[in-house]
C-alpha cells in the first residue's frame, strides 16, 4: 500500500481512473505515511483524515459511475494560509488561535470543486514570512533530504526544506500528499521547491484569487502548486486559476488546458541568461547547474542570448520594504478582538498590544516594525515611495527584455539546503535566500522552478524559467523540456518513515 | 537612517505591540541593520519614475449596488474570544 504515495498527480489520477486501486486506499496510504512520518518531519500542523475519507469514499461512488471530475479522489495537503471552512487555519501562527473559518478560499474551493480531497493543514513559516520554515509557531519543519558524507553514506543534521512553504515542499518530496497548492510572496513556492526537488510555480499575479487565503503582502501574494513533475504541476494549476469577482486584482483571462503544452518543441524559443544574476558568492555547483540548463535547452533547440536586468540587486532591499509595509498593514487585524488569541490587559489598547506582542513570532514583529516605520509620517517619501518607483525600473527591465528574448533562466537560488539554524543569526543571511526569486514578484511575473540537479552533497538544485505575463504555457513547455533532460530527484532512503 | 531605542518604541506604539526593555534593544540593532542595508536603494535614480501602484495594468472591475451577502452574525462572530448578541465584547475604553 505504501507504493501507492509514491504516485505522481497524474499517475494517480490516470490509477483511479483504470480502477487499479480505490480513492479509500490512496487516502489512507497517505494517513498511515503521515502518522509515521510527522514527529521527524513536522510538515503537517494537522490532519483532516475524516474529511479525507469523506472525500475519498465520495470519489470512489462518483468513479463507479463513469461520474468523476478532473482531480477526483487525489489527495493534497493544504498550506496553512487558505482558509478551509471548519478547519485549522492560522498561517502557522499563535496571534490566530483557534480560528475556524466559516468559508473557504476561493483556491481550494476549485480544487473541491474538482474533486479533491484534503489530507490536512501543512505547516509553514509564520505569516509566510521567512525561507527555511523555522518561524512557525508550530516548530520548523525538517525537510526529508539530507546530506551524504564522503562515504555516500547519509548524515543526521536536520536540513531546512525552504519556506515560507516548507511543510507543502517536505510532503511533497516525502510522498506524504500527491501535490500541495502553496503561496508565494518572494519565492515562497520556487525555493523550497528548488531546496526539495519538487517543481514549484507561481503564476502571474493576478491568475489565481487570492480571496480566503491570509493576506502576507497584497501585491505580491499568489497561489501556485507545489508539485513532484511539471505535468501535474499543469494539472493543478489549471484548476487553481479562475477570474474571482471577490478578488479585484484577479485577472478575467481564460485559464488554457496547460497540460497540452507537455512535450512540445521549444525549437526556436528565445532564452535570456540574465548577466547579473551571476552574483559573488554563487556556489560552484549552482553554476554548472546553470550552464547545465542552457545546454539543454539549447540541444532542444532554443536560441541563447545573454540579456541585461541592470536594477536586479534592488530588488531585495526595495521588496524588503515593500512587503514588511503592506505586512504591517495586513496583520493590523489581528488584534484579540474579532478572532485569535486574546490576552486581556489593562484597557483596549494594552490588549491589543499584549495580544499582538505574545501572538507574533519574532520575525513577524521585526516586519511589522520595519513595515510601520517605512510607512510612518516623514518616512513614507524616503523608504516606500522609493521602493515603489524601483519595483517600477525592476518591471521596466523585464518588458524591454521580452524584445529580445521568450523566457529568462536562471538559478532558483544561490546554493542548495542549509542545516536548521544556519542562517537564523543575521535576518539579511536568511533575506539573500530569495535574491533570485524576489524580481519576479516585484514585476508580477510567473517563474516556475524545476528540478535540474544535486550538490556534491546529494541535495537537490532547481533551476528558475521567468516568463511575461499570462504565459504560464511556455514555463510548462521548457520546464519540461529541463526536466526530461535532468529527470526525477527522490530523497535517498524513507528514513522519516521508519518509527 | 538610525533608529535608536525611543523610536523602536514610538514605533512599537504605533503598530500596538508591547515589547519589553531588552526586546526594544535587540530590536534596536536589528532594526538598524534592516535599514542600513536598504540605503542602497538610494543609488538608483527614480527621478521622473512613477511608483508602481498597480502590479498588472487592469481597470478596477465594478458590480451591481446590490446586496448579495450577509445575514449571517452568527459565523462572523464564531471565532471571537468573546461576543455576546452579535457583538464583540472587549475592555473598557477608558478615556
Amino acid at each position: 500500500m505504501s507504493e501507492l504515495t509514491k504516485l505522481t498527480l497524474t499517475g494517480a489520477r490516470d490509477g483511479l481512473a483504470a480502477g487499479d486501486f480505490t480513492a479509500v486506499e490512496l487516502a489512507d496510504a497517505f494517513l498511515a505515511a503521515i502518522e509515521a512520518s510527522n514527529r521527524h518531519l513536522n510538515a503537517y500542523i494537522t490532519t483532516t483524515a475524516e474529511a479525507a475519507r469523506d472525500g475519498a469514499k465520495a470519489a470512489d461512488e462518483r468513479y463507479a459511475k463513469g461520474d468523476a471530475r478532473p482531480l477526483e479522489g487525489l489527495p493534497l495537503g493544504i498550506k496553512d494560509l487558505f482558509a478551509t471552512k471548519g478547519y485549522h487555519t492560522q498561517a502557522a501562527s499563535h496571534v490566530l488561535d483557534a480560528f475556524r473559518p466559516p468559508y473557504e478560499s476561493t483556491v481550494t474551493q476549485n480544487l473541491w470543486d474538482a474533486g479533491a480531497v484534503m489530507l490536512g493543514k501543512l505547516n509553514m513559516d509564520e505569516f509566510a514570512m521567512g525561507s527555511s520554515n523555522e518561524t512557525s509557531y508550530y516548530g520548523p519543519v525538517v525537510s526529508p533530504w539530507r546530506r551524504l558524507n564522503a562515504n555516500g553514506d547519509l548524515t543526521n543534521d536536520p536540513l531546512v526544506p525552504g519556506g515560507s512553504s516548507g511543510g507543502s515542499a517536505a510532503a511533497v518530496a516525502a510522498d506524504l500528499c500527491l501535490a500541495a497548492p502553496a503561496t508565494d510572496t518572494g519565492g515562497s513556492i520556487r525555493q523550497p521547491a528548488a531546496l526539495t526537488g519538487t517543481v514549484g510555480l507561481k503564476p502571474t499575479y493576478g491568475r489565481c484569487s487570492r480571496w480566503g487565503i491570509v493576506a502576507f503582502a497584497s501585491s505580491l501574494d499568489q497561489a501556485g502548486p507545489i508539485t513532484k513533475t511539471v505535468a501535474d504541476a499543469a494539472l493543478l494549476t489549471r484548476y487553481m486559476a479562475s477570474h474571482d469577482p471577490k478578488d479585484s486584482t484577479s485577472v478575467d483571462v481564460p485559464v488554457p488546458d496547460y497540460s497540452a503544452e507537455l512535450g512540445q518543441s521549444i525549437k526556436g524559443l528565445r532564452v535570456g541568461v540574465p548577466k547579473e544574476y551571476r552574483i559573488e558568492g554563487m556556489s560552484e555547483v549552482t553554476e554548472k547547474l546553470w550552464q547545465q540548463g542552457i545546454d539543454w535547452l539549447k540541444d532542444a533547440g532554443a536560441t541563447i542570448h545573454e540579456i541585461s536586468l541592470p536594477h536586479t540587486k534592488y530588488a531585495l532591499p526595495a521588496y524588503y520594504i515593500v512587503a514588511p509595509a503592506e505586512a504591517s498593514s495586513n496583520l493590523a487585524r489581528y488584534d484579540g478582538v474579532r478572532y485569535g488569541l486574546r490576552v486581556t490587559g489593562d484597557d483596549l489598547i494594552d490588549t491589543y498590544e499584549r495580544s499582538r506582542a505574545e501572538g507574533f513570532g519574532r520575525e513577524v514583529k521585526r516586519r511589522v516594525l520595519i513595515g510601520t516605520y517605512v510607512l510612518s509620517a516623514g518616512y513614507y517619501d524616503a523608504y516606500y515611495l522609493k521602493a515603489q518607483k524601483v519595483r517600477t525600473l525592476i518591471k521596466q527591465d523585464f518588458d524591454k527584455a521580452w524584445d529580445e528574448v521568450d523566457v529568462v533562466l536562471t538559478p532558483t537560488t544561490p546554493s542548495p539546503a542549509f542545516a536548521q539554524g544556519e542562517k537564523s543569526g543575521d535576518p539579511i543571511a536568511m533575506y539573500l535566500e530569495d535574491i533570485f526569486t524576489v524580481t519576479v514578484n516585484m514585476a508580477g511575473l510567473p517563474a516556475i522552478s524545476v528540478p535540474a540537479g544535486l550538490s556534491s552533497e546529494g541535495t537537490p538544485l532547481g533551476l528558475q524559467l521567468i516568463t511575461k505575463p499570462f504565459d504560464e504555457p511556455t514555463l510548462f513547455r521548457a520546464g519540461h523540456v529541463i526536466e526530461q533532460a535532468a529527470g526525477r530527484f527522490t530523497p535517498t532512503g524513507r528514513w522519516w518513515m521508519e518509527g | 537612517m538610525e533608529v535608536d531605542e525611543a523610536t523602536v518604541r514610538r514605533i512599537a506604539r504605533l503598530a500596538r505591540i508591547k515589547i519589553t526593555d531588552e526586546e526594544a534593544k535587540g530590536l534596536e540593532g536589528e532594526l538598524n541593520g534592516i535599514l542600513n542595508w536598504v540605503e542602497q536603494l538610494g543609488e538608483v535614480d527614480t527621478e521622473n519614475v512613477e511608483p508602481m501602484t498597480s502590479v498588472v495594468p487592469i481597470k478596477l472591475k465594478m458590480r451591481e449596488d446590490v446586496v448579495n451577502d450577509g445575514e449571517k452574525a452568527d459565523d462572523v462572530t464564531a471565532n471571537a474570544p468573546m461576543s455576546e448578541d452579535g457583538f464583540y465584547v472587549v475592555p473598557k475604553v477608558v478615556e
